[in-house]
Formats: C-alpha cells, sequence, structure tokens
C-alpha cells in the first residue's frame, strides 16, 4: 500500500546520538537552520521519538549506546525509517573495528538509507530524509 | 432563549466542522507568516492537515507505564473541551449556539479544561519529561487564571451597572453592547489595561512562545506531549488549533466585538455574509498580534518567571483595570 501524499509532506525527524564525534550532528543542526529551511518539505525536528517518523542516527554505535538505539528505535511509532548519517554510522568509519564499538548502525537497527560523508552536507543529509519514504513505499511497511 | 434541537445540531456540526478547518488554516497562516519573519520561505499553506492526516496514519503507542484509560481519554477530553466553548461563544454576528444555557463563568472554567486534560495526560504517561511538563503547565495555569478571572468579571460587572436588569454574564449580551462608547475616558483607560491584560493571557493560554514552558521541546522533549504518538497526538493538535480560535473569539467577543454591515448600510443575508468575513479578519489580527509576533520576537521564559510576571505586573495592571472601571462608575 502506498503511503498517502500527506506522509511524504510531513516527516518529523528525531536525532540519535550513538557515539559520534558530534561533527554530523552539527550538520544536522545546519540543515535545519533558516537557510536550508526543512521546514519547507514539512520535515521537522521533534524532542522525543514518539512524534518521529524518520530516525537520523549518527556515530558508529558504542557499547553503551547500543541498549539505547534499540529501545529508541523500538519508541517510535510505524511506519517509521532509520537515516544514517555519516561514515561511522554506515560503515564504522574512523572508529572501525574500535573495542568499544558494535556497530555499525545496520547490525543493531534495519536501516532504510545511508548517507555518507565525515560529516556529509546539509543537503545530502536533506535527501537521504527525502529517500527514506521512497524506501518505506518500496518495503510496503505502511499498514 | 431556547435554542430548537434541529438548530443545535446541525450548528453544532457547522460550528465543530468549521472550526477545526479554521484553526488549521490559521495555524498554517502563523507557519508561514513565522517563517516569512525569520526570513525563510515556510511550509505550505496546508502543512497543518498534512500533519494531522499523517498522525492518523501512525501507530499509537501507549507506554507501559502509562494509565491506559486515562492517557487515551484526555485527549478526547481536551477537544472535546475546546469545541463545547465554541457553542458558547458569539462567532461573527450569529448569538452562540447555547446562549441562555451558559455564560462567560461557564466559558472560563471550560477554558481550563483543556489544560487540565493535558495535566492529567501527562502524569498519565508515566514518563518523567511528560510528568515535569505536566508541574509546569499546573503553575502556569495558576499564575495566568486569576489575571484572566479579573479581566472578564469586570467588564460584566461594569456592564451590569449600565444594564442594570440585563443578563450582563451573558456573551450575546456583552457582544451586543461594546463597552467602550458607554463608558466615560477614565473607563476607556480602564478597558485598555484589562484588554492588554488579556492578550497577555491568551499566548500563555495556548502554551505558545514565550510561554510553552509545558512544551518545550528543547529541554524536555516535548513535555507533556513527549509520550503520545499517533492518534493521541493528532487530537491534542487539533485541540490546539481549535483553542486558538475559541481565545481569540473571545478577546472579540468581549473587546471588538463591532461588525461591518450595520455601518456599510447592509443587511439580510449579505450582511451577515460580510460580518461573518470581517469576524475572520478580526481573529486573524487577533492571532497575529498575540501569537504570531509574539511568537517569532521573544526567547521562552523560565516557569518562575512566568509566575511573576502574571502574578505581580499582570493582576496589578487587570487589578488597575477594575479599580479604573469603578472609578468610572462612581465619579
Ligand atoms: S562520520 Fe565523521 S563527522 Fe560524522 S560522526 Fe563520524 S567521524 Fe564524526
Amino acid at each position: 500500500m502506498a503511503l498517502p501524499r500527506s506522509f511524504k509532506k510531513a516527516l518529523w525527524v528525531f536525532h540519535v546520538a550513538t557515539g559520534s564525534c558530534n561533527g554530523c550532528d552539527i550538520e544536522i543542526v545546519a540543515a535545519l537552520t533558516p537557510r536550508y529551511d526543512t521546514e519547507r518539505f514539512g520535515i521537522m525536528l521533534t524532542g522525543t521519538p514518539r512524534h518521529a517518523d524518520v530516525l537520523l542516527v549518527t556515530g558508529p554505535v558504542t557499547r553503551p549506546m547500543l541498549s539505547r538505539l534499540k529501545r529508541i528505535y523500538d519508541q517510535t511509532p510505524d511506519p517509521k525509517a532509520v537515516v544514517v548519517v555519516g561514515g561511522c554510522g554506515s560503515t564504522g568509519g574512523v572508529f572501525y573495528e574500535s573495542y568499544n564499538v558494535q556497530g555499525p548502525v545496520d547490525e543493531v537497527v534495519p536501516v532504510a538509507v545511508y548517507v555518507p560523508g565525515c560529516p556529509p552536507r546539509p543537503e545530502a543529509i536533506i535527501d537521504g530524509v527525502v529517500k527514506a519514504v521512497a524506501h518505506l513505499e518500496q518495503a510496503g511497511v505502511s499498514k | 432563549m431556547t435554542v430548537g434541537i434541529a438548530t443545535a445540531v446541525w450548528g453544532g456540526i457547522v460550528v465543530l466542522f468549521g472550526s477545526g478547518l479554521l484553526g488549521l488554516v490559521y495555524k498554517g497562516f502563523d507557519r508561514k507568516l513565522a517563517a516569512h519573519m525569520q526570513g525563510r520561505i515556510g511550509p505550505p499553506l496546508r502543512q497543518p492537515f498534512y500533519d494531522v492526516t499523517k498522525l492518523m496514519i501512525k501507530e499509537n503507542i501507549v507506554p507501559d507505564h502509562a494509565v491506559t484509560w486515562l492517557f487515551n481519554g484526555m485527549p478526547v477530553v481536551s477537544l472535546a473541551a475546546v469545541a463545547t466553548i465554541l457553542f458558547y461563544l458569539p462567532l461573527g454576528g450569529f448569538a452562540p449556539l447555547f446562549s441562555g444555557y451558559g455564560d462567560l463563568i461557564l466559558v472560563l472554567y471550560l477554558l481550563a479544561v483543556p489544560a487540565l486534560a493535558m495535566i492529567i495526560g501527562g502524569f498519565a504517561a508515566g514518563s518523567p519529561y511528560a510528568t515535569v511538563g505536566a508541574q509546569r503547565e499546573m503553575v502556569m495555569l495558576m499564575s495566568y487564571e486569576f489575571p484572566l478571572a479579573i479581566t472578564l468579571v469586570s467588564v460584566a460587572w461594569r456592564l451590569a451597572t449600565i444594564l442594570p436588569g440585563a443578563h450582563t454574564f451573558s456573551l450575546a449580551v456583552i457582544a451586543a453592547h461594546p463597552l467602550w462608547g458607554m463608558v466615560g475616558p477614565l473607563g476607556v483607560i480602564g478597558l485598555v489595561l484589562l484588554l492588554i491584560s488579556l492578550l497577555v493571557v491568551t499566548p500563555a493560554e495556548l502554551s505558545k512562545i514565550p510561554f510553552d514552558i509545558p512544551e518545550a521541546e528543547t529541554e524536555i522533549a516535548g513535555g507533556l506531549l513527549a509520550e503520545y504518538s499517533g492518534r493521541n497526538l493528532a487530537m491534542f493538535y487539533l485541540a490546539d488549533a481549535v483553542k486558538m480560535i475559541v481565545m481569540s473569539a473571545l478577546v472579540v467577543a468581549l473587546f471588538i466585538p463591532y461588525g461591518i454591515a450595520a455601518p456599510l448600510g447592509l443587511a439580510g443575508a449579505l450582511g451577515a455574509f460580510i460580518d461573518a468575513l470581517f469576524f475572520l479578519v478580526k481573529i486573524f489580527v487577533v492571532i497575529f498580534f498575540t501569537v504570531i509576533v509574539v511568537r517569532v520576537g521573544f526567547a521562552r521564559l523560565k516557569v518562575d518567571q512566568v509566575a511573576r510576571l502574571f502574578w505581580l505586573p499582570m493582576t496589578a495592571m487587570a487589578l488597575l483595570g477594575m479599580i479604573f472601571l469603578a472609578l468610572d462608575r462612581i465619579l
């Protein structure tokens, strides 16, 4: 079943930092500034996973964050999608095979879109969020 | 004065759907204009409709720690309470649907119900964020209620001294007799003070910046609403939109109930239509100055600052307004 149009026009994102260096997080904030004005597309940052449609996950998933990431994923209401922002979350990046890293993210929760870069540009992050909807539609996750 | 069952039902349906639509449209204007003021393009005007539709599709999660029936019941209570107020308010030239069955005091109580519903829902969610939000909402409710009550009661009392015998607590009577022309210069000063205090109470009643401490996304993660998702959140969203209409309709009924049809010499259906349009404009002006401009121009206050603001300066101002109205009567 295809998602109705209003779903694509009102994506609320929640930002989960799972041990990132803060570089990606700053780029996410940059994507929300008036210069990029994501509210044009209905994309809004929420303060709680309960309101979110898209989880923006940054960082390689450190040991303490493992259970938290799973829990936040479960707290998000369906239909939902995970967008990994940055090289760390996608592959481990500079923290690859570190003793403290349990990731990358797709070993913990299902991932819809990978946004590569260290850190990615804000345009790429916005593009990733928009692509997450297409993924949701293909997978037919909606109900 | 009684209303027929048919009028009540049909009028009720029109008012309910109309106010829901109108609330969402005005919310769209709110977001668009706020974006323009911040140098952004902003979302389309239909954005609130998208948001609500989307929320209706989303899963409705009830947290494990929540008291389920309270948690699910409070969004309904909140929406029902704000919708009920609309039946007692004069809307654009039309008398209140239930005029004769309830008055200003009932409206004052009903206005507190959505806030109380949110408080109970927040406590029922069993999340620390929601609990902190509920406590803050309680503090705020206690702060703004006093100036609000003084304002409403002063207006009704002054009208009672001018029109002895009339049912001056009825909003229809108040809207039909604007006080501005009936009082002396002192009374006008008093009315201005009361109007200002009501306008300052409005954003607090609506939990908008700078008084959005119960929701405060950046510090307590959405506060009261932190655990709400899906359909329940959509209902709170709608209740918020309708409450915006309710508060501004109350300001309009108390202080600017003028129509333009009579001065323009229009009567009948055309006159009613023009008056209804003019009413929408008046509501918009009130929302523009109490919500949109204020929201963009200010930062969030702290909870103690809000309490102090309403308990000292705003209460003093409302009391001063009342004293001026009383002096106007005596002198
Ligand atoms: S991808 Fe680069 S910028 Fe992003 S969190 Fe990892 S190290 Fe930092």
